[in-house]
């Protein structure tokens, strides 16, 4: 039976040996062919253990897992073929050159047979090298060693590598971490391209909420627990909590007026906190005919609302 | 197909561990340090103070044991480093791939191999210039036995890699696992006479045996081979099938089931 899902997750858990509590604790989500998907969450909130199961290097302790139709655990070889893997840690060899890195690569995945030298490959590996390495801007580097490769650089020469056998699915582990914000930038342009261009499925895992805006949806994971998931308008939507803060110098007056409109308040040093939610600050402002000292409205963006959400979650241990 | 590409994979696997050696100058030059230490320092100072009474030349004797002591030693050290690659470099990619553990586990083997048998090819000219009698044939009858010390050390590895979770465990453990061996394999110290505890782990000590090997063959024909040697080459050649088949089978075994389980 075909499926539209690239990837199916039921009721996962994982708890590592020697530890009290779950590191996944019971996570369900689909993701489709062709979807942008997005973890999102703090450090250790389960994103580089979930991202480790789905791509075969991790048990779980409990749950079912399906990847382009395969089960992770009976047919691991399978899904291994299917995927590509961009891990947090860089994965490149730096005594290799690049076209070592991705020789070798092509080879594990039985793309091409075994060769000792670059000479030695065929003619369809070196034109697709060198496509590659145009496209990248370092068709002329491909030969050296990546020691002397920036970070930035490095990154892509991954992606271009986790391309090579065509996966189906695309993991990005934390993929700007360690990157200065110019090479994050140029990084997710290439991505975009990338993604344009193949029409794979992404699963990227991250802490930065503005590489998450972009994704179909985000799953927000905190100690193990999808905490909201959805498209980033919809979690907009939800997460954002925007009030109104007015103030007078006859806060007597102030406060008989809001309680005449039966509006919702509470009291902060002196000043009066109205929540918007369901109204339009305007309205609130036109019900309102005191002369005020105080006007500020409070539109928090997603970042903080997700720092709150965060936040929250914390203190509540 | 499906054999082709883990052959392949093996052959990938290894090429790369040899190509790392070679473009990374400093560790082929620290690599032989020790050796030169032991064979030059320990070996020289023996040769003069004792050699009269062993009757025996002492800088020859460290300097075979040193070149089984290297190979086994070595292919070990590589093959345990897979712990701390699974989660570093070019290994997460190794990992992820869709080629067979046992492959991974032969490839390293092979690669580390030969790395090790690199090492020893400093060791040798080294013994040279400081006058070891060490001729074409010497080498070419120890090809067999540095194919033997490589796969043990590689074996013991495996087993030792199999039962640790971390890196820094290994890290500690390995020292405590390794350096006994050296003198409980004699590879410097005479041990035709020991006393029964230390006689009992110097015949457990798997390197005793790949050390014993070099010298029963080095020493054939020889006046002294009664003197340095323990056991004939047919006797540790068996010892060592034996030691690597079980060192291989339960190692591979518990790592393949490990790997994930963490």
């Amino acid at each position: 039976m075909a499926t539209t899902n690239a990837i199916e997750v039921n009721n996962l858990v994982k708890r590592y040996k020697k530890t009290k509590t779950n590191a996944v604790d019971g996570i369900s989500f689909d993701v489709k062919k062709g979807e942008f998907f997005s973890l999102l969450g703090p450090n250790g909130a389960g994103k580089t253990t979930t991202i480790s199961i789905l791509t075969t290097t991790l048990a779980k302790t409990s749950g079912t897992l399906k990847l382009a139709g395969f089960d992770v655990d009976k047919n691991a070889s399978e899904v291994r073929r299917n995927i590509g893997v961009i891990f947090q840690k860089p994965s490149l060899d730096e005594n290799l050159t690049a076209e070592e890195n991705i020789r070798f690569h092509a080879i594990l995945y039985g793309i091409y047979p075994f060769a000792p030298f670059y000479s030695l490959m065929p003619k369809d590996y070196k034109d697709k090298l060198n496509e590659l390495g145009e496209l990248l801007g370092i068709k002329d580097e491909l030969g050296k060693p990546i020691k002397s490769f920036s970070g930035g650089m490095k990154r892509k020469l991954e992606i271009i590598r986790s391309l090579i056998h065509n996966p189906k699915v695309l993991f990005l582990d934390e993929p700007t971490s360690g990157l200065d914000p110019e090479a994050r930038k140029t990084l997710w342009n290439y991505l975009k391209e990338v993604r344009a261009r193949e029409k794979m499925t992404i699963f990227l895992t991250t802490h930065y909420l503005d590489e998450a805006e972009d994704a179909d949806r985000i799953c927000i994971i905190s100690k193990g627990k999808i905490k909201e998931l959805g498209t980033p308008t919809k979690i907009k939507s939800k997460l954002l909590d925007e009030y109104l803060i007015i103030g007078a110098k006859d806060n007597l007056k102030l406060e008989t007026e809001l309680r005449k409109h039966k509006l919702e308040y509470k009291e902060e040093n002196g000043l009066y906190v109205l929540d918007i939610n369901g109204h339009s600050a305007q309205d609130l402002i036109q019900m309102i005919k005191t002369k005020l000292t105080t006007l500020k409205v409070h539109s928090p963006s997603l970042e903080e609302a997700y720092i709150d959400l965060i936040e929250s979650e914390h203190n509540e241990n | 197909m499906k054999i082709k590409h883990e052959i392949n994979a093996i052959a990938t696997i290894a090429l790369r561990d040899f190509t790392k050696l070679l473009r990374d100058r400093m560790r082929l030059v620290t690599s032989f340090i020790f050796p030169v230490i032991f064979i030059g320092v320990l070996g020289g100072s023996l040769q003069s103070n004792l050699a009269a009474d062993a009757g025996y030349n002492f800088l020859t004797f460290v300097f075979i044991g040193v070149l089984a002591q290297t190979l086994f030693q070595s292919t070990a050290a590589g093959i345990i480093s897979l712990i701390e690659d699974r989660e570093n470099d070019f290994s997460q990619e190794m990992f992820v791939s869709p080629i067979s553990r046992y492959s991974i586990i032969v490839g390293k083997i092979i690669g580390e191999g030969l790395v090790a048998s690199t090492q020893t090819v400093g060791i040798i000219i080294f013994g040279i210039v400081i006058g070891v009698p060490f001729g074409l044939t010497d080498f070419i009858t120890l090809l067999p036995a540095a194919a033997g010390a490589i796969l043990l050390g590689g074996a013991f590895g495996v087993i030792v890699m199999a039962n640790l979770s971390n890196q820094r465990t290994a890290n500690q453990i390995f020292p405590f696992l390794i350096f006994p061996q050296f003198f409980l394999a004699g590879v410097f110290n005479p041990i035709k006479n020991l006393p029964p505890v230390i006689l009992q782990l110097s015949r457990i000590s798997p390197m005793t045996y790949p050390v014993d090997l070099f010298r029963s063959i080095y020493y054939l024909g020889k006046p002294e081979y009664d003197k340095v040697v323990l056991f004939s080459p047919a006797f540790n050649v068996l010892v060592i099938s034996i030691m690597f088949l079980i060192f291989i089978s339960i190692g591979t075994y518990f790592f393949v089931k490990n790997e994930r389980n963490r």
